[in-house]
């Protein structure tokens, strides 16, 4: 059983790498930055299910630790030039002006100080449960954005930074999804990963049998923060430049769509939503278009693409509330499974 | 009276923060003072508006209304319309947005809460949020995204003088308004039979509807009021600052829940205090502090957490032990 596991897990890889190849010889560039949006999006869209979905923890402060991990990545990374010309209004503090680092360090380190912050902001505020966790996560996103509008000598304000190095290709964006979702499996499969899932369905319960709420909720959101940190700094380092204003709670709620289009609590389903929704994205840009039916022609209205996706939220709320896939899993064995011949199961009372 | 000391010698001398702060509160003269103050109160009383709203259907629902930020948004709009394109005189504008945006409230309740009533308060949070982000993208949609400039009628903005401080008509006129429909909700929640129904709910709706309460009548009526008082708020909030844009009631909407928190939620009354320490602290920090200007709105977010750590029930509320 384990070794098939193993086997269809590196088949799945090699499937993988095969497919990189191919999307980075083939395919144009337009292509390929869908392809790697996607990716950086399956990344958040599980940091942010193993918070919300998996602990049951309704956190909105998702687009703060993004905004902290990619402004890291970007200072660390961009050369000292380049920073020179970007903080011409207040030069960048001393030891950050002169350093330029390689993309791996830097986005580990962004994500350990995404978790930092994420454990400053937890260790109080995590005692507060449903919408009023809601609403303190929310706010502490909104003061780091706020921080960060007016730290200029650090983060250049609301002029935001450009020109930082668009180092994320389809290997770094891939393989980062890849790692979290291997390190997704390994944590949920773990005895931790059994403790969060019965933090979510009763705390009280889960307190009574020994479960310390605490040191598994922080452990929860510091880990989610983590991820959250290296998904932002891909995106920084894919978009080439950032700003304040894209980490509103907009972001939060792109990624909040995606786990609940997937199924809160279902690894696979956020993969497969992170793809829909990131190509649905731009497949409707048409909507903002003018459209030509050739008896008619539409006039495009910029935003109208925005009122679909929220009105898919809704409805999604509204009538399949358990997204596509529910708590449950994709996975190759049950198809086999179920193809194959099974045995009579042994008679006697279960 | 009071000690002038020269302030902007106080830059070069390395005075921390707080104390700068206090020798500027010594400085500053009665009636500056009192001109913040009355702008502190009249914003204030907006927030306090706007916060009734969220504290009534939190109350009954257990939820955060995250829309009713987008209903008081629509309000400005309606009223623009009426007023510019219609070319309406303000009473009957005024009257016909009140309206419009009650029947808003009730249509937003009836078509992303009602059906998932029973639902986790996960999927009910989202259909929240979920509407908000609509009405938002809506506005942009219909109305532009670009600001518009609101028509505020003249008798509301006259200057008046008050001895040595002059202020808006509409300064006075804001907290005067708000006092009123205080007093007009206490009287409807503690007195009338439709007040007497909606306390039940909140208790309890399942018994309140085995007792013969019409529970999703009683909700609408709610979400009725909310919405009306917040057409209210937002009417007043136009003329006060005079420009409109699909996505501001984001921050106003935020702030107002963060009152609503502060001052016990469920509680009227605590809404309406809520909303005052927000509205006079915000302006007296920018007052105080000038160089502390760009952080104004995360005072709001900080003075929500220091609350929810330390007296999660907020000034006026109940304690609500849990059922276990």
């Amino acid at each position: 059983m384990i070794k098939r596991k193993v086997i269809s897990t590196l088949v799945v890889l090699l499937f993988l790498i095969l497919f990189v190849l191919f999307a980075n010889n083939y395919l144009d560039s337009y292509v390929v930055r869908i392809l790697n949006l996607c990716a950086i999006y399956v990344v958040l869209g599980l940091s942010m299910n193993l918070i919300n979905g998996f602990t049951g923890l309704f956190s909105l402060g998702h687009a703060g630790f993004m905004a902290v991990g990619a402004y890291t990545t970007a200072l660390l990374t961009m050369s000292p030039a380049v920073k020179a010309q970007n903080f011409f209004m207040m030069p960048l503090i001393k030891p950050l002006d002169s350093i330029s680092w390689p993309f791996l360090p830097a986005l580990l380190l962004a994500g350990l100080l995404s978790a930092f912050v994420a454990f400053l902001i937890g260790a109080p505020v995590l005692r507060l449960k449903g919408d009023y966790l809601a609403i303190a996560t929310l706010g502490f996103s909104e003061i780091i954005r706020i921080i960060f509008t007016n730290t200029q000598n650090i983060t250049n304000g609301a002029l935001g930074i450009n020109g930082i190095p668009s180092t994320t290709n389809l290997w770094w964006s891939f393989g980062a999804a890849a790692f979290t979702v291997i390190i997704m499996i390994l944590l949920i499969s773990s005895s931790y990963g059994r403790a969060l899932k019965a933090i979510r369905e009763d705390e009280v319960a889960a307190e009574s049998m020994g479960i310390s709420l605490f040191k598994h909720k922080v452990l929860s959101f510091m880990i989610g923060a983590f991820l959250a940190g290296i998904g932002g700094g891909l995106l920084g380092n894919l978009l080439g430049t950032i700003d304040p204003l894209m980490f509103r709670f907009m972001l939060t709620f792109n990624i909040l769509l995606i786990i609940v289009l997937g199924g809160m609590g279902s690894i696979t389903g956020t993969i497969v939503s992170a793809f829909i929704i990131t190509i649905a994205g731009e497949a409707l840009r048409f909507l903002d278009e003018t459209m030509d039916l050739g008896f008619v022609v539409i006039p495009g209205i910029a935003g109208l693409r925005m009122v679909v996706f929220s009105g898919l939220l809704i409805i999604v709320v509204l009538f399949f509330s358990n997204g596509l896939m529910g708590n449950k899993e994709f996975s190759l064995e049950k198809i086999i499974n179920k193809f194959k011949k099974k045995p009579l199961e042994e008679g006697g009372s279960k | 009276m009071h000690y002038k000391i020269d302030c902007g010698a106080l830059r070069y001398l390395k005075v921390p923060q707080l104390l700068r702060g206090y020798i500027m509160f010594l400085n500053m003269s009665l009636s500056s003072f009192l001109q913040h103050l009355t702008n502190g109160i009249s914003l204030g009383s907006l927030y306090a508006l706007i916060a009734i709203g969220y504290t009534m259907v939190y109350g009954i629902l257990r939820l955060i209304n995250f829309a009713h930020g987008d209903i008081f948004m629509m309000a400005t709009y309606f009223a623009f319309y009426a007023m510019v394109t219609f070319l309406l005189p303000w009473y009957i504008s005024f009257f016909l947005v009140i309206v419009l945006t009650t029947l808003l409230g009730i249509l937003v309740e009836k078509a992303a809460y009602r059906p998932i009533r029973n639902a986790p308060k996960i999927s009910i949070l989202i259909s929240a949020i979920g509407m908000s982000f609509f009405l938002e993208n809506l506005a942009t949609v219909v109305f532009g995204g670009r600001p518009k400039a609101f028509p505020a009628p003249d008798i509301f903005t006259k200057i008046i003088h008050i001895g040595s401080i002059s202020i808006q008509r509409l300064t006075i006129i804001i907290p005067i308004v708000t006092f009123v429909f205080l007093l007009f909700l206490l009287y409807l929640i503690n007195r009338t039979k439709s007040g007497m129904a909606m306390r039940a709910v909140s208790k309890d709706y399942e018994t309140a509807s085995i007792m013969g309460v019409d529970v999703n009548k009683t909700i609408s009526f709610t979400f009725g009021i909310g919405s009306a008082l917040a057409a209210v708020g937002a009417i007043m909030w136009g003329m006060k600052f005079p420009q409109i844009a699909p996505l501001m009631g984001v921050m106003p909407g935020l702030k107002c829940f963060i009152a609503a928190v502060i001052g016990g939620i469920g509680n009227i009354t605590g809404a309406v205090i809520g909303g005052f320490i927000l509205g006079i602290g915000e302006i007296m920090l920018v007052a105080f502090f000038p160089n502390l200007t760009g952080y104004r709105d995360a005072f709001a977010f900080i003075l929500l957490i220091a609350i929810l750590l330390f007296k999660p029930t907020g000034i006026m509320g109940e304690k609500i032990s849990e059922k276990v």
